[in-house]
């Protein structure tokens, strides 16, 4: 039996319709689900208030504020450092066994399980270097877990850039650096800044990595060096140890809407990046 | 005749061992348009490059020989290149603007060079856009993207940007490539106006071009300089015979 392509070409645009529709839904279920349990109990008060009787009481304020303490910090540390590594790797050094040894580490990194990240900032962050179970620990952490998709993206972002801004740049008397800052950067920005927000987004959600090393007090942090609950933690306890569920959710749709939010920024921000470049 | 302002010696340039240019010997002189032509891969767009040390971004680049810029090689080590650049200003085949304003671009260079000074700024580049026969044309949209632009008024534009910084020699690498012929004569009219100021090396692939917009013309094979001479001249009465088989169009 012989098959007509116009045939073949239908299933195949079914069975690809039919995958992506599936990935959509399975979306939208964990969404909905997440939402139906948890959006009822998010009230003003359940943002802005503390815990009582280990969180099956009140809010989950200084959650809130320990996972932007934590995740905040952490991209502060790893973008500097990821955007510096890129623009080495790119526009600093030639292609060879240095960039590739570079790129490898950076590789694996990005491959390393998290809870491996957390065991590691435990040890030397927490007790070689004596920060204890503490919001910089955390963060610390996290900015190393970040870091090789910050340095990827950022440098996926500047390779994007067309080499002839680079020679015009030159070409009109410009150092290297300036060469760098003007126009490598100024025209990369908008993709980079898609790795950064997509990076926060990991760093907030990350769960093993911050329960080893931030610790999982639950009162407010009042310094760097104070430990610190984040959502995504106190969600996992809630849950785990049975202490309430409808927080539980509660907690899942704030943290869910936040995620959620940082993809949409994240996403806008490539679309302005592609229609620059593109351009 | 006066001084040259670049005395070419003896220069050969590599990529990766195998030379592309070899063993020239060129002078340019102020106030003239010097047109190079010659078939692809004749080293034309690579000498171009070796006098604003371009070439140098190649990590394959090779030279040997000397290019003297008022008596001093500009390959010495003591050499400011980003001030070098400034003052050999490069033209490219194909017209990139960056992507900010048509006013942006223009002082992109002097802002390089550290000038801030407002009034400066827009003298410039005014000055610069009359030069470019541009000016009319933009006048009440110099902060409108410059990517706006048709293909010839951004290649005009391209122009102004170096000519903002007032360089000595203008070097154009195939500027009309991708021109049609009303932009094409609009840069070859700037041309003229441009010399007085100027001087000019203009690589073409367009041998009618060299013909219409120059002075004198390099004609370059295969990486050897074969044969320069007064523009009207080269094209009657060729000295070489591969001049002459060039020019009939028997290859190229």
């Amino acid at each position: 039996m012989k098959v007509s392509p116009a045939t073949t070409q239908r299933v195949a645009v079914g069975f690809m319709w039919t995958l992506a529709a599936i990935t959509f839904a399975v979306l939208i279920f964990i969404l909905a689900f997440i939402l139906a349990h948890g959006l009822p109990h998010v009230t003003w008060s359940f943002l802005t208030e503390s815990p009582s009787s280990m969180g099956r009481e009140g809010g989950i304020f200084p959650m809130i504020l320990g996972t932007l303490l934590v995740a905040g910090l952490a991209v502060l540390v790893a973008a500097p450092i990821g955007v510096a590594t890129a623009v080495y790797l790119t526009e600093y050094t030639r292609e060879g066994r240095l960039t590739a040894v570079i790129r490898f580490g950076a590789d694996c990194l990005a491959g390393v399980p998290s809870i491996i990240f957390g065991l590691f900032g435990f040890v030397f962050f927490a007790i070689t270097l004596g920060m204890g179970l503490s919001v910089l620990s955390g963060s610390l952490t996290l900015a190393l877990m970040v870091l090789p998709t910050i340095i990827r993206t950022s440098e996926e972002a500047i390779r994007a850039v067309p080499y002839a801004y680079r020679e015009v740049s030159f070409g009109l008397g410009s150092t290297r650096w300036q060469m760098v800052i003007t126009v490598v950067l100024r025209s990369a920005l908008p993709g980079i800044s898609t790795g950064i927000v997509l990076s926060l987004g990991r760093s907030i959600s990350e769960t093993a990595a911050v329960m080893l090393t931030a610790g999982s007090a639950l009162r407010l942090p009042r310094s760097l060096f104070d430990s610190s609950r984040t959502l995504a933690l106190h969600f996992y306890i809630l849950s785990r140890e049975g202490i309430s569920m409808p927080n539980a959710y509660a907690t899942a749709s704030v943290l869910i809407i936040a995620i959620l939010a940082l993809n949409l920024l994240a996403y806008w921000l490539m679309r302005r990046f592609v229609a620059k470049v593109g351009r | 005749m006066p001084a040259p302002r670049i005395q070419v010696q003896g220069f050969t340039a590599c990529f990766d061992g195998k030379p592309a240019v070899k063993n020239l010997d060129l002078e340019i002189f102020p106030h003239e348009r010097l047109a190079i032509i010659g078939p692809a891969s004749s080293g034309k767009t690579t000498f171009l490059r070796s006098l604003n040390r371009l070439n140098d971004l190649d990590p394959g680049f090779t030279h040997s020989g000397e290019i003297l810029r008022d008596g001093k090689n500009i390959y010495d080590a003591d050499v400011d290149v980003a001030e070098l650049r400034r003052k050999i200003g490069m033209v490219y085949a194909v017209p990139v603007p960056l992507p900010w304003s048509i006013y942006d671009n223009l002082v992109y260079g002097l802002r390089l060079a550290g000038v801030r000074d407002r009034a400066t700024l827009n003298e410039r580049v005014e000055t610069a856009l009359r030069y470019a026969v541009l000016w009319d044309e933009v006048k009440d949209r110099l902060h409108e993207p410059a990517n706006v632009l048709s293909g010839g008024q951004q290649q005009r534009l391209c122009i102004a940007r170096v000519l903002v910084l007032e360089p000595d020699v203008l070097i154009l690498d195939e500027p009309c490539s991708g021109l049609d012929p009303i932009s094409t004569g609009k840069i070859e009219d700037a041309l003229v106006t441009l010399k007085e100021r100027h001087s000019i090396v203009l690589v073409t692939n367009n041998t009618k071009q060299a013909a219409r917009a120059s002075d004198r013309t390099a004609f370059f094979l295969l990486g050897d300089l074969i044969e320069v001479g007064p523009t009207a001249q080269l094209f009657t009465k060729p000295t070489h015979k591969r001049t002459n088989d060039y020019l009939v169009g028997q290859f190229g």
